[in-house]
C-alpha cells in the first residue's frame, strides 16, 4: 500500500545508480555547502534586497509621519495594511498543512517539500505580522496588547477578536517555528559532519546541538515531532479562523457571516499552496531538483490547489446566495455593490484569477505541464489577494448610510510598502535556501527506505 | 592494557536491519548499556533495545494543561477579579469570549513543552560526546548505522565483546575513550 506509494514518489535518474541515503546526503549538502552560489540567486537576491530597502524606506516614513501617508481614512479605516496581512497569513497556512496534516495522514510525498514549505509559512507570517502593528497608528506602542501586569494597571481587551489575533498568530508563528528547527535538527547534524570548513563546522554543530542518531533519541524525537504536528493542525484551523472573526464579528454587510472561518481556511490553503508551487518551480529549475520534487508533487499541489478552489467557489456562491436568501436589504446591496460598484472590476478580476483561470487544471495534460501550473498558481496568488481587498475595502467602502460612502485609493506608501514586503519575502527565502538544508534529508532517506524496512516480519 | 578507560566498542554497519537484529541479540545475550546511532530513524530499533515508551505524551499533556488553565485563569482573573471593566454592560465572565485564547495557549505551551522536553530527555544540547572522537562516526548521519556497547554496561568485556560484535560482519569495530 504505502510502499508502493512511496516508491513511486522518487524517481531515480537513468544515468544513475538508485538513490540511496548517500545520494540524498550529496544532493541536499552540494546545495548548500558550496562556495558557487549560483548566479540566479546572486541577481535575485540583488533585487529583493534593494526592494527590502523600499520596505525599510516606506516604514521609516511610516513611523515620522504616521499612516496619513496611506490611503486609509474614514470609511475605509482597513487599508492595504489588513489586506496584506490576511493574505499573508494566508500564504502562511500551506506550510504546516503540508507538514502536520499529511505527515499525520502517511502522505509520504510531502517531504520534499515540507521543509521549505514551512521556511515559506514562517517567512509568510513575519510579513503578515508586520502589518497590524504597522496598522497601530503608534506601532512603538505595540507591546500594550501583550498582557502584563503595569503600572496603569491595564489588561489587553479579552472579548475583542483583535486581541486573539495577536494570540493566534503569536502562537502559530511560535509553533511553526519550533516544528521546523526540531526538523531541522538532524539535518544540521548531517551539515555538521560534511562540513569542510572549521567556521562552518562549528555553526551547523552548534545549531545541531550535538544530535548524534541516537536510537533513544530517534524514538523521542519521532513521538515528539508526530505530537507537534498533531498540536499544529487544529492550530492552521483556528488561525485563520480568528482571522476571519476580525471580520465576521463585526456587523457590517459583507463581513458578518457564517460562512467566514472556514472559507477564510480554504482560501488560505488556497494561496499557500500557490505560493509553494510558485516558489517550488523555478527552484526546481535552477537547482536541479527534479528528481527528488518530481512531476508527481506538482501534480498532487495542483490537485489540492483545485480542491480548495472548488471550496472558496462554494464559499463565493454562498455569500451571493444569502444575501438574496436573507431578504436584508444592506446585504442585497452590499453583493449588488461588489459585483457592479466603482469597484466591480476588482471582482471580476478576482472571479477570473481566482476561480475561471484554475479550472484548467481539471485537463491531467494541464497538470502535467510545469508552465502551466505556474501559471495558475501566479494567477492563485493575485486572486486571493484580490479577494482579501475585496472583503476588506470593498465591504467598508459603502455601508448602511450613503452619506458616509468613500473611496479608497492606495498612495505610492501603500504600493512600496506591500511590495517592500514581497521583497522581504523572497530575501529571507533565499538566505534560507543558501544556508539550511532546503530539503529534508533524514525523512528522504527513510522513505527511500521504507519498502526494505517494512518487508521486514 | 588501555591507559585511558573507554567509553564503549562501536560496530559499524551498512544495512540498518543488522542494527535491530543485533540490539535484539544483544539483549538477549544480556547487554543493557547498548545504543545504535543511525541517520534516520529505524523502524523498531528502541524496541529491540528495550525502550517500549517514552515520557513525551505526558510532558505533552502536562504542558497542555498548562497552558490551558493558566491562559483561563489570566483571562478571568484579570477581567473579574483584578480589573473588571463594565463594557456596554457585558458580563465580567464571558467565557465564550475566552476560549479563543485559551485554546491558543493550550497549543503553545503544549508545543513549547514537547520540543523542550524532548531536547532535554535526550540530554540535549550536549555538544561534546565520547563517540564523536571516531572519525567514521561523521558517517553515521550520512549512510551508515553504528552499534555501541557502552563500557558501562555491567557484563562489559572488551575482547568477548569484539567477539560478538564480529559475529555480524561489521565494517569495523572500534574502541571509543572516554573523555
Amino acid at each position: 500500500m504505502a510502499d508502493q506509494n512511496t516508491t513511486a514518489v522518487y524517481t531515480p535518474p537513468a544515468e544513475r545508480p538508485y538513490p540511496g541515503p548517500h545520494w540524498v546526503t550529496e544532493k541536499i549538502s552540494s546545495l548548500v555547502l558550496t562556495p558557487n552560489t549560483p548566479i540566479e540567486w546572486l541577481i535575485v537576491f540583488g533585487l529583493t534586497f534593494m526592494g527590502t530597502g523600499v520596505l525599510l524606506i516606506a516604514i521609516t516614513w511610516l513611523l515620522i509621519r504616521g499612516i496619513g501617508i496611506w490611503g486609509v481614512n474614514i470609511p475605509i479605516a482597513w487599508g492595504f495594511a489588513i489586506v496584506n496581512f490576511v493574505w499573508w497569513i494566508g500564504i502562511g497556512h500551506a506550510g504546516t498543512l503540508i507538514s502536520a496534516i499529511l505527515l499525520l495522514l502517511h502522505q509520504a510525498w510531502r517531504q520534499s517539500i515540507n521543509r521549505f514549505a514551512e521556511a515559506m509559512t514562517l517567512f509568510a507570517v513575519m510579513c503578515a505580522g508586520m502589518f497590524p502593528l504597522l496598522h497601530l497608528g503608534r506601532p512603538w506602542f505595540f507591546y500594550w496588547l501583550a498582557p502584563y501586569p503595569n503600572t496603569m494597571g491595564l489588561w489587553p481587551q479579552w472579548r475583542s477578536p483583535l486581541i486573539w489575533d495577536v494570540f493566534a498568530v503569536s502562537t502559530y508563528f511560535t509553533i511553526s517555528l519550533v516544528f521546523w528547527y526540531v526538523g531541522l535538527i538532524p539535518d544540521l547534524a548531517t551539515f555538521r559532519d560534511k562540513a569542510k570548513h572549521r567556521v562552518t563546522q562549528v555553526i551547523y554543530g552548534l545549531m545541531a546541538m550535538g544530535w548524534r542518531g541516537s536510537a533513544y533519541h530517534w524514538q523521542r524525537y519521532e513521538e515528539a515531532y508526530l505530537i507537534l504536528a498533531g498540536l499544529a493542525t487544529p492550530l492552521v484551523v483556528s488561525v485563520h479562523t480568528v482571522v476571519s472573526f476580525d471580520f465576521t464579528i463585526a456587523i457590517l454587510p459583507g463581513w458578518h457571516s457564517t460562512i467566514f472561518p472556514p472559507y477564510f481556511v480554504a482560501g488560505a490553503i488556497y494561496s499557500g499552496f500557490a505560493m509553494v508551487l510558485t516558489l517550488a518551480i523555478p527552484l526546481r529549475e535552477v537547482y536541479g531538483l527534479k528528481e527528488l520534487i518530481t512531476m508527481r508533487h506538482l501534480d498532487n499541489m495542483a490537485k489540492l490547489l483545485l480542491a480548495t478552489g472548488v471550496i472558496v467557489l462554494y464559499s463565493y456562491v454562498d455569500e451571493a446566495f444569502i444575501a438574496y436568501y436573507s431578504g436584508n436589504v444592506y446585504e442585497r446591496f452590499e453583493i449588488v455593490n461588489r459585483m457592479f460598484g466603482p469597484y466591480g472590476w476588482v471582482y471580476w478580476l478576482l472571479i477570473l484569477t481566482n476561480l475561471v483561470i484554475p479550472q484548467i487544471m481539471w485537463s491531467s495534460r494541464m497538470r502535467k505541464s510545469v508552465a502551466a501550473i505556474f501559471v495558475v498558481a501566479l494567477s492563485v496568488d493575485v486572486g486571493m489577494w484580490l479577494e482579501r481587498f475585496v472583503i476588506v475595502v470593498v465591504s467598508l467602502h459603502r455601508d448602511f448610510l450613503p452619506s458616509i460612502w468613500g473611496m479608497y485609493i492606495p498612495t505610492i506608501w501603500d504600493w512600496a510598502t506591500f511590495a517592500g514586503s514581497i521583497a522581504l519575502f523572497v530575501t529571507l527565502f533565499l538566505l534560507f535556501f543558501r544556508l539550511l538544508p532546503p530539503i529534508s534529508m533524514f525523512e528522504i532517506k527513510k522513505v527511500l527506505h521504507q519498502p526494505e524496512v517494512s518487508a521486514r516480519p | 592494557m588501555n591507559a585511558k578507560p573507554i567509553y564503549g566498542l562501536l560496530a559499524e554497519f551498512k544495512e540498518p536491519e543488522k542494527l535491530v537484529e543485533i540490539a535484539t541479540r544483544a539483549r538477549e545475550s544480556g547487554y543493557r548499556r547498548i545504543d545504535g546511532f543511525s541517520p534516520y530513524p529505524v523502524d523498531g530499533l528502541a524496541e529491540a533495545l528495550g525502550s517500549h515508551h517514552t515520557k513525551i505524551p505526558v510532558i505533552a499533556l502536562a504542558g497542555g494543561l498548562t497552558g490551558g488553565l493558566g491562559g483561563y485563569f489570566m483571562l478571568y482573573s484579570s477581567s473579574v477579579a483584578f480589573y473588571p471593566i463594565n463594557v456596554a454592560g457585558r458580563p465580567f465572565h464571558s467565557w465564550p469570549m475566552f476560549i479563543p485564547i485559551t485554546f491558543e495557549l493550550t497549543i503553545l505551551f503544549s508545543g513549547l513543552f514537547t520540543a523542550i522536553g524532548m531536547l532535554a530527555l535526550n540530554g540535549l544540547p550536549k555538544p561534546h560526546h565520547p563517540v564523536f572522537a571516531l572519525p567514521q562516526f561523521s558517517l553515521a548521519t550520512d549512510d551508515r548505522f553504528f552499534f555501541c556497547i557502552e563500557a558501562r554496561d555491567p557484563s562489559f568485556d572488551e575482547e568477548k565483546c569484539r567477539a560478538f560484535l564480529n559475529q555480524f560482519d561489521p565494517v569495523g569495530v572500534y574502541a571509543v575513550d572516554e573523555t
